[in-house]
């Protein structure tokens, strides 16, 4: 039997190759539905130019309160579920609070960046609060999971949101850097923990209930 | 196996890797498999776009360029051509002070090294190498 030409071995070889990088490539793109928010995000100027945080209430309110919560934090959770309806409803839609969410995702919260960069991206189509509550109402379901991505995905339809316009952000990660900015941005404000409060100046730690949130509001700011 | 077989396999795995690059720029890759986490900083940073065009895009195409352009010369109306492979060495060595600069960006300007970026480095300098020994092959063998 004659011996194959060192061409038609190379050619095998080579098909044997293309193959196998082809494979490669369609495997990596089946492997993971959920892309990863990184960390070591340089913070461009352009990430937080103009940027504050999610605010949510009067422009002329007389107290502005700054919270710094992570979506994947428990404390938090309990915050956006059980108090913060009564802060919203009471404080902040009757004009007296005005109200900015800041991200403070902690390294050991898997799911904590790509979270905030979900909402980040409701946010691109003016459904951050709504996307905010579906996010931390979901929060048992999705903390463990091992493709948190998929959930947060669902919360789209849910919420009414553009599907490939959201899709298209988060392919992007194009707030990864405002993210990492407003981390850094807590940290220079000495916030250590989450949720951590801003109110009047000072930092208030862990959870705040309602009534302690109103004393504090009128104790800057007596209602009228 | 020729030196220029081994370019022309050296030009695919250099295809792929750019390829994965690329695909991850355009989201198709969720994660990017690299464990220092350097890559999303090299990818994701305003620098990875040159002149508007993604990196990972240039060098894909830059590529499947050397890579058809390998193949052709060792198709036997090309075998015994010095014109083909000094053309390849010229691109390869555009691509290689491109890389240059790459590397300088990473380095000194990033802070931070994409190790599928490294690869692709290794790749182009082999794959320049290769020619380079080709084209002296050639020289030596019509002098």
């Amino acid at each position: 039997m004659a011996e194959p030409s060192p061409m038609k071995r190379f050619y095998a070889l080579f098909a044997v190759a293309a193959a196998a990088g082809i494979g490669f490539l369609i495997w990596q793109m089946n492997r993971a539905s959920t892309p990863t928010v990184p960390v070591q995000v340089t913070v461009q100027p352009g990430d937080t130019a103009g940027f504050r945080g999610y605010t949510l209430g009067s422009d002329s309110a007389a107290v502005e309160v700054v919270e710094y919560a992570d979506y994947q934090c428990p404390a938090c959770q309990q915050f956006a579920t059980v108090e913060w309806p009564y802060v919203r409803d009471r404080l902040v839609q009757t004009g007296r609070v005005r109200w900015v969410f800041r991200d403070f995702p902690l390294s050991q919260h898997q799911w904590a960046r790509l979270a905030a960069h979900s909402a980040a991206c409701a946010n691109e189509q003016g459904k951050f609060w709504e996307y905010q509550d579906a996010i931390f109402a979901t929060q048992p379901d999705w903390s463990a999971s091992r493709d948190a991505g998929k959930i947060f995905r669902a919360q789209v339809e849910r919420v009414g949101l553009d599907g490939a316009g959201w899709d298209a952000c988060m392919s992007s990660l194009r707030f990864a850097g405002r993210i990492q900015g407003s981390a850094d941005e807590g940290i220079r404000a000495g916030v250590g923990s989450t949720p951590s409060f801003v109110i009047g100046g000072r930092i208030y730690a862990g959870v705040l209930p309602y009534d302690r949130i109103k004393a504090l509001v009128d104790s800057l700011s007596p209602a009228p | 196996m020729t030196l220029r077989m081994g370019a022309a396999v050296t030009a695919l795995a250099g295809l792929f890797v750019s390829a994965y690059l690329w695909l991850y720029k355009l989201g198709a890759i969720g994660t990017i498999a690299c464990g220092t986490g350097g890559c999303e900083t090299v990818q994701l940073s305003p620098l990875s776009r040159f002149l508007g065009v993604e990196v990972a895009a240039i060098g894909a195409g830059g590529y499947a360029l050397l890579l058809a352009l390998t193949l052709a010369s060792l198709q036997p109306r090309w075998a015994g051509s010095g014109r083909l492979i000094e053309i390849i060495a010229l691109l390869a060595g555009g691509a290689v002070l491109f890389t240059l600069y790459l590397k300088y960006l990473e380095f000194f300007v990033i802070h931070a090294i994409c190790r599928w970026c490294v690869a692709s480095a290794v790749l182009i300098v082999g794959f320049f190498t290769l020619i380079l020994l080709e084209l002296r092959r050639i020289r030596r063998h019509t002098t």
